[in-house]
């Protein structure tokens, strides 16, 4: 695919203020950026938008000096730049603003603000030349804080601000926000624009990424579309509608028809899994609810999918089910019609659900043992009779759970910790295999593994469905949940805004509803 | 081992799958010198083969030697049992030094002053233990206070526990009346027996007493439903949780297990002393978490085992044997273990 250069955009009056031309990288053989190229102007809030995977975080690491681009080159105020690292970057007047914030929790404002750069005399703090500076900074933001407050007493919104208070006392010229309203409330939402508004009133040159289309039209004044690691089209924001975007983002020319024609066919039983105004409360106080009364069922034999951007609560759903979550969930569930309070997961295995975690180093498999000893772990009661471990009796039962998933590891005694990803998440779907469970719960089951191991697992779904599991699986990878899923239900903001099924649904629509957009036909 | 091999995975459709691995994980030679128990071992043959060489006049030859060696280190042995299992769980226990003294204390009152009979006395004296470690377990695992926290706190309380209930002295055979004159009573006959040797003077009983601890601890850890739960927690805990292990009650488990060890240490230590110390086995915490360290059992929770501290015990309790018959002085003899510590550190690290 051609890409062409951006065309030179009305918005821009001078020359812009930052240019990337032709950038390019790989990770090992894999192609991630080929040839983008993207501009700014002063005074310009130029959004960046693409699927999962399209490039934009890329891009921006090259930018700020996390990564090196193989190709292309960086042109701030007209002069070629180069950043060897983020510090480097930040001297030049750029700063990334990353989705988890790098604020050192237990310091102080002031600390924070200079951390890395604190200003001195012979080796002495000048402490309050720094506070001064810290507290014009923090007032250009309007932001009145006490600078000797450690940071981590403070609203989420504030520290994002304080963030921004540090690009602002490095005399930021672009400054990036990925995704930064993820954490934040709707009032916190709102601040954060104000100041946006008035940086870019200042001079700014600012970089937004977000997979919200009403902060798409709220805030841009471009907008850039990157797609599998290309630019697609750079626009000012009136010409470039919703439905544009979304056909920019996901491509014209996907086909899945014929990968769909291969999925299971819903021989659909009885109704395994309801859920009822389900709702699971927000981490803190004044956030959202995370799940916003939801309601839908899964039949036995049926894999559901939840679509959702990042944020959209469909993980949060997962686990509230799952009874991780514990006083923050309400609602009504039940389990092949019986009622079913989802308090901890103890409690879950033994109802008979099964939830695979979207992070299986931290919270799938126990690194330190065996390969035995973690497909047992969650069946331990069963493997363990009157409490004594039978080795000879878990190695059977290990060995049988774990031929059916094709997993290459040397012996069942093998330390987990050495197995390939695919191999180590076919480790944690056997854990969960073994407890013999009737409700699965998927989140992400092929984050980060081969190509290979990938159709295994899609192997395996589409056998536990046929075998009369319910399934229920959260994928960021379209292709994937069209591939799988007999239904798809659409998340965005905790809520369900849309359902389609195997016949409507396609990833345009998709797309869209998880953006948030209006329901369109 | 033999019985794995049968049900071992081998790839049907891959040929190119590497050849089960033989015991001792692996026979090349990177993998033995990742393995704890071998470079345990080899550190134990390593302080023997000083021993031969530094022999203190031949007294290394002598199993008396031996024997002095093992019952000095068992009442450190003792306490590092349930320091391991502590351990496992990626908590620690600085508590057990005061337990100690407060379990050697209330068993001097129990038997010495009130003459009760050992059979009321020593389960006593253990629950005691027991209680304290169940107190640390649960402020660990319901209150989320860290272990390190907690456990001090325990540490200074049980030992002014000790003090208060000793009045702050050594309660031993000379009983103060309240008119301030002492009455003499005889040492009771648990005490002697404790204190005694079996198989004709050859092995000590709190040797014994070490050796039947390490055996209980092992077929907990390696061979029961929750030693399993315990490593399992140690390693990754939210796992653990997400797998429906009951990680709270597991907790409350180890500390009170370490609770429990500390109390027959306190016993055995009385025995030998003729007396309940409340000054007793101050810094003893240090040591136990020494051997189990050395034994090569990981600080970061989840990895390490019984059998390693064993070796641990064995490696402190002869590098100390062959210092003092060699006439090393305390204060070279402290700062060669701190060496040791450190030393066996690196390894330990080297190996992850």
């Amino acid at each position: 695919m051609v890409a062409g250069q951006p065309h030179p955009s009305s918005v821009t009056s001078s020359d812009p203020l930052l240019r990337l031309v032709g950038i390019s990288k790989w990770f090992g053989p894999l192609q991630v950026l080929d040839g983008v190229n993207f501009e700014l102007s002063a005074g310009e809030t130029h959004v960046l938008a693409g699927e999962n995977g399209a490039g934009k975080s890329t891009l921006i690491k090259i930018l700020g000096g996390v990564h090196q681009a193989e190709a292309g080159r960086i042109i701030l105020d007209g002069q070629p730049v180069r950043f060897a690292n983020p510090r480097e970057a930040a001297a030049g007047g750029v700063v990334i603003i990353h989705q988890e914030l790098s604020l050192v929790p237990s310091m102080s404002v002031v600390d924070n603000i200079f951390l890395g750069r604190e200003r001195s005399r012979g080796g002495w703090l000048l402490r309050r030349n720094q506070e001064e500076e810290a507290r014009r900074v923090l007032g250009q933001l309007g932001l009145r804080v006490d600078v000797h407050r450690s940071v981590g007493t403070l609203p989420i919104a504030v520290q994002q601000m304080i963030e921004i208070g540090k690009a602002l006392a490095l005399q930021a010229r672009v400054l990036v926000l990925d995704e930064p309203t993820s954490a934040l409330s709707e009032p916190e939402v709102e601040q954060l624009f104000a100041r946006m508004a008035e940086l870019k009133a200042a001079g700014c040159g600012l970089i937004y990424i977000t997979h919200k289309l009403e902060e798409v039209y709220r805030i841009a004044d471009r907008i850039t579309v990157l797609r599998d690691g290309r630019w697609v089209a750079t626009t000012p924001a009136g010409q470039m509608p919703a439905p544009l975007l979304i056909r920019h983002m996901v491509g014209r020319d996907v086909d899945l028809a014929g990968a769909r024609d291969e999925a299971v066919g819903a021989a659909a039983g009885p109704v395994a899994l309801r859920v009822e105004d389900f709702s699971v409360a927000g981490s803190r106080r004044g956030l959202r609810p995370a799940v916003d009364r939801v309601t839908f069922d899964v039949r036995a034999g049926e894999v559901v999918g939840l679509a959702g951007l990042y944020g959209a609560g469909n993980s949060d759903l997962l686990s509230g089910l799952f009874g991780t979550l514990g006083r923050r969930v309400s609602g009504s569930v039940r389990l092949h019609g019986e009622p079913y309070e989802p308090t901890s997961p103890a409690c879950a295995i033994r109802r008979g659900l099964a939830l695979v975690t979207n992070d299986r180093q931290r919270t799938g498999l126990v690194l330190g043992l065996d390969v035995a000893a973690n497909v047992t772990l969650a069946s331990w009661p069963r493997v363990t009779p009157g409490g004594w471990l039978r080795t000879a009796r878990e190695l059977e039962v290990a060995a049988r759970t774990v031929q059916s998933l094709r997993l290459r590891a040397a012996s069942l005694r093998q330390n987990v910790r050495t197995l390939s990803g695919g191999n180590q998440q076919k480790v944690v779907l056997a854990k969960w295999l073994c407890t013999g469970p009737r409700v699965l719960l998927l989140d992400e089951p092929t984050r980060g593994v081969d190509v290979g191991s990938k159709q295994e697992i899609y192997a395996l779904i589409r056998e536990w469905s046929a075998a009369g599991h319910a399934l229920l699986l959260i994928t960021s990878e379209m292709p994937e949940l069209l591939l799988l899923a007999n239904r798809i239900l659409v998340m965005h903001g905790g809520r369900i805004t849309a359902a389609f099924t195997r016949a409507t649904a396609n990833q345009a629509r998709i797309l869209h509803a998880a953006m948030g957009g209006e329901p369109v036909d | 081992m033999r019985r794995w091999e049968a049900n071992q995975l081998t790839e049907q459709r891959d040929s190119a799958v590497p050849a089960p691995a033989p015991a001792l994980r692996g026979g090349r030679a990177g993998e033995l010198w990742s393995n704890p128990a071998f470079t345990a071992a080899l550190a134990l043959a390593l302080v023997f083969i000083l021993g031969l060489i530094f022999s203190g006049e031949g007294a290394f030859y002598k199993w008396g030697t031996h024997r002095d060696a093992l019952r000095q280190a068992s009442v450190f042995g003792i306490l590092a049992c349930g320091m391991t299992v502590v351990i496992i769980t990626a908590g620690i226990d600085l508590s057990v030094g005061s337990l100690l003294a407060l379990a050697a204390v209330a068993f001097s009152i129990f038997s010495i002053h009130w003459g009760w009979s050992p059979w009321v006395a020593i389960p006593l004296c253990i629950l005691v233990g027991g209680a304290c470690g169940l107190v640390s377990g649960s402020l660990v695992a319901l209150c989320r206070i860290q272990p390190f926290i907690v456990t001090l706190a325990m540490m200074v309380f049980a030992r002014g526990l000790a003090k208060w209930v000793s009045g702050g002295m050594k309660v031993s055979t000379a009983v103060p009346a309240a008119d301030g004159t002492y009455t003499y009573v005889g040492v009771p006959a648990i005490f002697r027996t404790i204190d005694s040797r079996w198989f004709g003077g050859n092995l000590s009983v709190v040797t014994v007493i070490f050796l039947l601890c390490v055996l209980v601890s092992w077929v907990g850890l390696a061979r029961l439903r929750w030693g399993r739960y315990l490593y399992a927690i140690g390693g990754n805990e939210e796992a653990s949780r997400l797998s429906g292990v009951p990680v709270a009650a597991m907790k409350m488990v180890a500390y009170t297990l370490a609770g429990l060890s500390a109390a027959v240490a306190g016993i055995c230590q009385a025995a030998q002393e003729q007396q309940g110390d409340p000054e007793a086995g101050s810094g003893y915490e240090l040591s136990a978490i020494a051997i189990v360290v050395i034994g090569g059992t990981n600080l970061m929770g989840g990895r390490g085992g019984i059998g390693l501290t064993l070796l641990g015990t064995l490696i402190i309790g002869y590098i100390e044997k062959i210092l003092s018959i060699n006439a090393v002085g305390e204060a070279s003899r402290l700062m060669l273990t701190g060496a040791i510590i450190v030393i066996a550190v690196l390894i330990q690290r080297r190996r992850s």
